[in-house]
């Protein structure tokens, strides 16, 4: 089997994996970083978002080997072990935008890159139209479009326009 | 009212694992020396099994073990069963066709297990999985329900694929008033079939201890401990003592986790043969040919009224697709839980209903958010808006002279509703949502082209599924009780075990917030622990917008028992007689005196037992209940949807959505907007964009996220919610229940708005541009009077 060896969450792993092996069985199976979920076979759902060299992307549908050399970024990277939560992270639990939890992963990384993308002054339309790739079955999107509003709003107060890349 | 007590929006104790990926969910849990389990699925949706060839995928590297129907017929493993009984008209039993976990002799849908590969990793049983060789003989399938009766036969069991055909109601008194009716509006509606699609997909991890024969079985369930009831006394897995079923954090569930399926089954016998854990997680296009689909009714319905509008009576005939096997609950969706909610919000003086449920070559069909009373509230809410349109009276107006005014009040069909104020909700949803500024709206949409609607839907929902008695009656086999364990430590903290389980609703804030206001400590100073048999005594779960009403009950009345307690204990801590004790926001104070004992000093000598003899009261402060309701709940409300159609397109887009709910008591507000925002989309997704295509092959064409059209963020408004209150007598909280009720009003609310706005009634869900633009096209004249 290959090896492949990578950055996540600031850290050097490397890893023996199969030529098919996805980025995130590799994160779930070989990392154990289990906060990166698979909801669906199509790349439709968006639980699976990571980012990779600072841009989101599908981890279900990322080969390991795609990324060799790059960094990842995992739901777990993005505040420090027992340090402050992401200003996105305080705005999902501040506006009850999460339920069951299981989207929210995905939910969060797809909205830093919202921010990354469109600014820290999202309104609600910009918002709905760019959660295209991400679903949610329980909350009905309306306080995931204000947390993802809030939480971009935060980060601009605390100059993070940056996620923990 | 506190900062964390009852009534506060308190944010969730849950939030911090899940926002920082650290829940623990099912497919989360790995066990030392796990395998994985891949299953080999039907593609036909009807056929027999001439052979099934392992031989090749047995060589292939990695693998196990590979396992079939024949293999789980010689171990002697029970089928899967269904736990509530429904008889026909004519007395004779529902027909239960067998139900194996895998399949031996034939199968009958599309995605119907025949074996199952256990190896090493997902990969290699997948790689062995396509090199099982199955020697299938094609036959017709049925997949229509309007077409079951004389389709093929599926089960030997049911000739003309009749489950039964079921009635309620008196129908020469129906008959009776429709003679004398001045107005009768007709509908035939198709409730079409969904797919629940929780994002977490289903997983069962089993594994078996040899030294003590114990099975665990981890698993993706709304209720563990009906599961391991089912698979130990039903299916004869294990005694039920020697299986444990654990449901940790769960994705989602919406009914479809409720059920017991055929792959726990066959990871807890694979784990034992096999003699190492097994592990099965669902991929989604599985999700879609195995887990219980909703709805899928068709319907003809009739509303008699006099010249005034007064309604007379109603007369519904359905026709319900169970779809291929028999699920858990499946008979009783739309039975007790459809035809008991037609007479609505309203005084309708006789209703008579008869249900036909078939078998068809798809997948089974269950509960589904709201289950059975969406479908109810779908007839009832459209007959009502027709019926207001063709006699040319305000639909407000007719709802209003037809609500139920004074309770307690029986209606025509086994319901009792015990609290309400139909005209309050409907007041203030039409202040909320501006009615009266409707037709300016109109007009302006008119200008740019688009055509401008509104329509309502007064709903009601009977919630909790209890008292046991009531459903048993009814035919459950289970009681639908809850149970609740209270455990106060020396230190003053408490753990409260329940029987209900959370997969989203929050109940480890919620149910801490009333434990908290309760004994007067700290929210942080209580924990709720739910899901796994080993620790919780016993519950029957959460489906039916219950745990409040009847979990919470449960815990009140546990709480009752521990302040009883702890009054003794500090009675003897204060050298005062029990009866003068008076707990009060964490104090215990001798009456008209300044001697008190905290809250902590009482657990802690309840533990030490050093200021009380043994034999005159026993050390500790621990309690349980078992708590059973006096009657269902009765959650009502208005919904009012506004939507513009493009005339060009056929595009709808909800403009405006107002909900006013009467919930009962409310415990925490935030989280109660959340289950109703979470209800409606559910219920918009059924109107505008959601509905499982079978090809009369009995392929489901819409198998996967791709196919089927689930609700974006873009495809839905932001929501008013406000909120009504009248009390649930029934139990002690005063709650209703408001996990369903979105999901319940919402699909009315949307086909009475657009078919407002094109003028035309006949019209399906899920209600796509292609679907509104068609009916644009027909341009056909509301249906005559």
């Amino acid at each position: 089997m290959p090896a492949v060896s990578m950055t996540v969450n600031g850290k050097a792993v490397t890893g023996d994996v199969e030529a098919r092996t996805l980025l995130v069985q590799f994160l779930r199976e070989n990392l154990r970083l289990t906060g990166t979920h698979v909801g669906c076979d199509t790349s439709q759902c968006g639980a699976c978002v990571v980012h990779i060299d600072g841009i989101a992307a599908k981890s279900c549908t990322t080969l390991a080997l795609q990324c060799e050399g790059a960094k990842v970024t995992t739901i777990e990277g993005l505040a420090e072990p027992n340090g402050p939560l992401h200003p996105m992270q305080e705005a999902f639990r501040e506006n009850h935008g999460l339920q069951c939890g299981f989207c929210t992963p995905g939910m969060i990384m797809a909205a830093l890159d919202i921010v990354r993308r469109r600014g820290n002054d999202l309104d609600e339309h910009t918002i709905r139209e760019q959660l295209d790739g991400n679903i949610c079955r329980c909350t009905g999107y309306h306080n995931i479009v204000k947390a993802i509003a809030a939480g971009a709003k935060a980060m601009a107060k605390g100059g993070a326009h940056q996620a923990a890349e | 009212m506190s900062a964390t007590g009852i009534g506060a929006a308190v944010r969730r104790k849950e939030d911090l694992r899940f926002i920082t990926g650290k829940g623990k969910y099912t497919d989360d849990v790995v066990r030392p020396g796990e395998t994985r389990a891949v299953f080999v699925r039907s593609p036909h949706a009807h056929a027999k099994i001439n052979s099934i060839d392992v031989s090749a995928a047995r060589k292939m590297p990695g693998v196990v073990d590979v396992l079939t129907g024949k293999d789980l017929a010689t171990d002697k493993i029970g089928n899967l069963i269904c736990g509530w009984m429904i008889h026909s008209k004519d007395g004779t039993p529902m027909k239960m066709a067998p139900h194996p976990a895998l399949a031996a002799d034939k199968v009958c849908h599309v995605g119907d297990a025949v074996a199952v590969v256990i190896a090493e990793t997902q990969a290699q049983a997948r790689d062995a999985a396509e090199k099982v060789k199955v020697d299938y003989q094609v036959m017709p399938a049925v997949v229509d329900p309007g077409k079951a009766k004389s389709g093929p036969q599926i089960h030997d069991v049911a000739p003309k694929n009749t489950i039964y055909e079921w009635s309620l109601g008196d129908a020469k008194a129906v008959d009776a008033a429709f003679a004398l009716a001045k107005h009768v509006t007709k509908l035939d509606i198709v409730n079409n079939r969904l797919v629940p699609n929780a994002i977490e997909p289903r997983v069962a991890l089993a594994e078996y201890d040899a030294g003590t024969d114990q099975l665990t079985l981890w698993n993706t369930t709304q209720n563990p401990h009906v599961s391991r009831l089912v698979i130990a006394a039903f299916v004869g897995m294990a005694p039920e003592h020697k299986l444990r079923v654990i449901a940790p954090d769960v994705g989602g569930g919406f009914g479809s986790k409720i059920f017991i399926y055929p792959e726990e089954v066959v990871c807890l016998w694979a784990a034992r043969k096999v003699g190492r854990p097994v592990k099965w997680t669902a991929d989604r296009s599985e999700s879609f040919v195995t887990d219980a689909h909703g709805r899928d009714h068709v319907t003809h319905a009739e509303l008699a009224l006099d010249a005034s509008g007064k309604m007379l009576a109603m007369r519904v005939k359905t026709i319900a697709n169970l779809g291929a096997y028999m699920s858990t609950f499946s008979s009783s969706v739309p039975t007790y839980l459809y035809a008991t909610l037609l007479s609505g919000q309203y005084d309708i003086p006789q209703i008579y209903c008869e249900v036909d449920a078939v078998y068809t070559n798809t997948v089974p069909v269950d509960a589904y958010r709201g289950a059975g009373r969406p479908e109810a509230t779908f007839v009832v809410e459209r007959l009502v808006e027709v019926a207001a349109r063709q006699m040319d009276i305000d639909p407000a107006d007719l709802r209003k002279r037809n609500f139920i005014k004074s309770f307690p009040h029986q209606t025509p069909v086994i319901m009792a509703y015990d609290a309400g104020d139909y005209n309050a909700s409907l007041k203030k949803a039409l202040e909320l949502a501006d009615v009266k500024g409707f037709n300016k709206r109109k007009r302006d949409a008119a200008r740019d082209g688009k055509l401008r609607g509104l329509g309502y839907s007064t709903y009601i929902e009977a919630c909790g599924i209890a008292p046991s008695q009531a459903v048993g009656s009814l035919g459950c086999g289970v009681g639908l009780w809850e149970s609740a364990e209270v455990r106060v430590n020396p230190t003053g903290s408490v753990e409260v075990l329940t029987g209900t389980h959370a997969h989203g609703q929050g109940h480890e804030t919620t149910f801490a917030q009333l434990v908290s206001e309760r004994l007067g400590i700290p929210f942080e100073n209580v924990s709720i622990v739910h899901g796994d048999t080993d620790k919780v005594q016993f519950g029957m779960g959460t489906y039916g917008s219950r745990s409040g009403a009847v979990g919470m009950s449960a815990i009140v009345k546990a709480l009752d028992k521990i302040e009883a307690k702890a009054k003794k204990v500090a009675a003897h801590m204060l050298e005062a007689a029990e009866g003068d004790i008076e707990f009060k926001d964490g104090k215990f104070t001798v009456a008209g005196t300044d001697k008190s004992a905290a809250w902590g000093d009482v657990s802690l000598n309840a533990y030490i037992a050093h200021k009380f003899a043994g034999q005159e009261l026993e050390p500790g402060l621990k309690e349980t209940s078992f708590y059973d309701p006096t009657n269902f709940t009765f959650p009502a409300g208005c919904h009012i949807c506004e939507v513009e159609v493009d005339r060009d397109t056929g595009k709808t887009e909800i403009v405006n959505w107002t909900a006013v709910d009467d919930f009962g008591t409310v415990i925490n507000p935030m989280i109660v907007e959340g289950q109703v925002h979470g209800g409606i989309a559910q219920g918009i997704g059924q109107a505008l964009l959601e509905g499982a295509v079978y090809d009369k092959d009995g392929q489901l064409v819409t198998g996967s996220l791709m196919d089927y059209c689930m609700p974006h963020a873009h495809d839905l408004p932001s929501f008013q919610v406000g909120l009504t209150e009248t009390k649930s007598p029934s139990n002690p909280l005063g709650i209703k229940g408001c996990g369903e009720a979105g999901a319940i009003a919402a699909p009315a609310a949307v086909i009475n708005a657009i078919t407002d706005a094109i003028g035309n009634e006949e019209l399906g869900m899920p209600a796509t541009a292609q679907t509104v633009w068609a009916a644009l096209k027909r341009g056909q004249p509301r249906q005559a009077a």
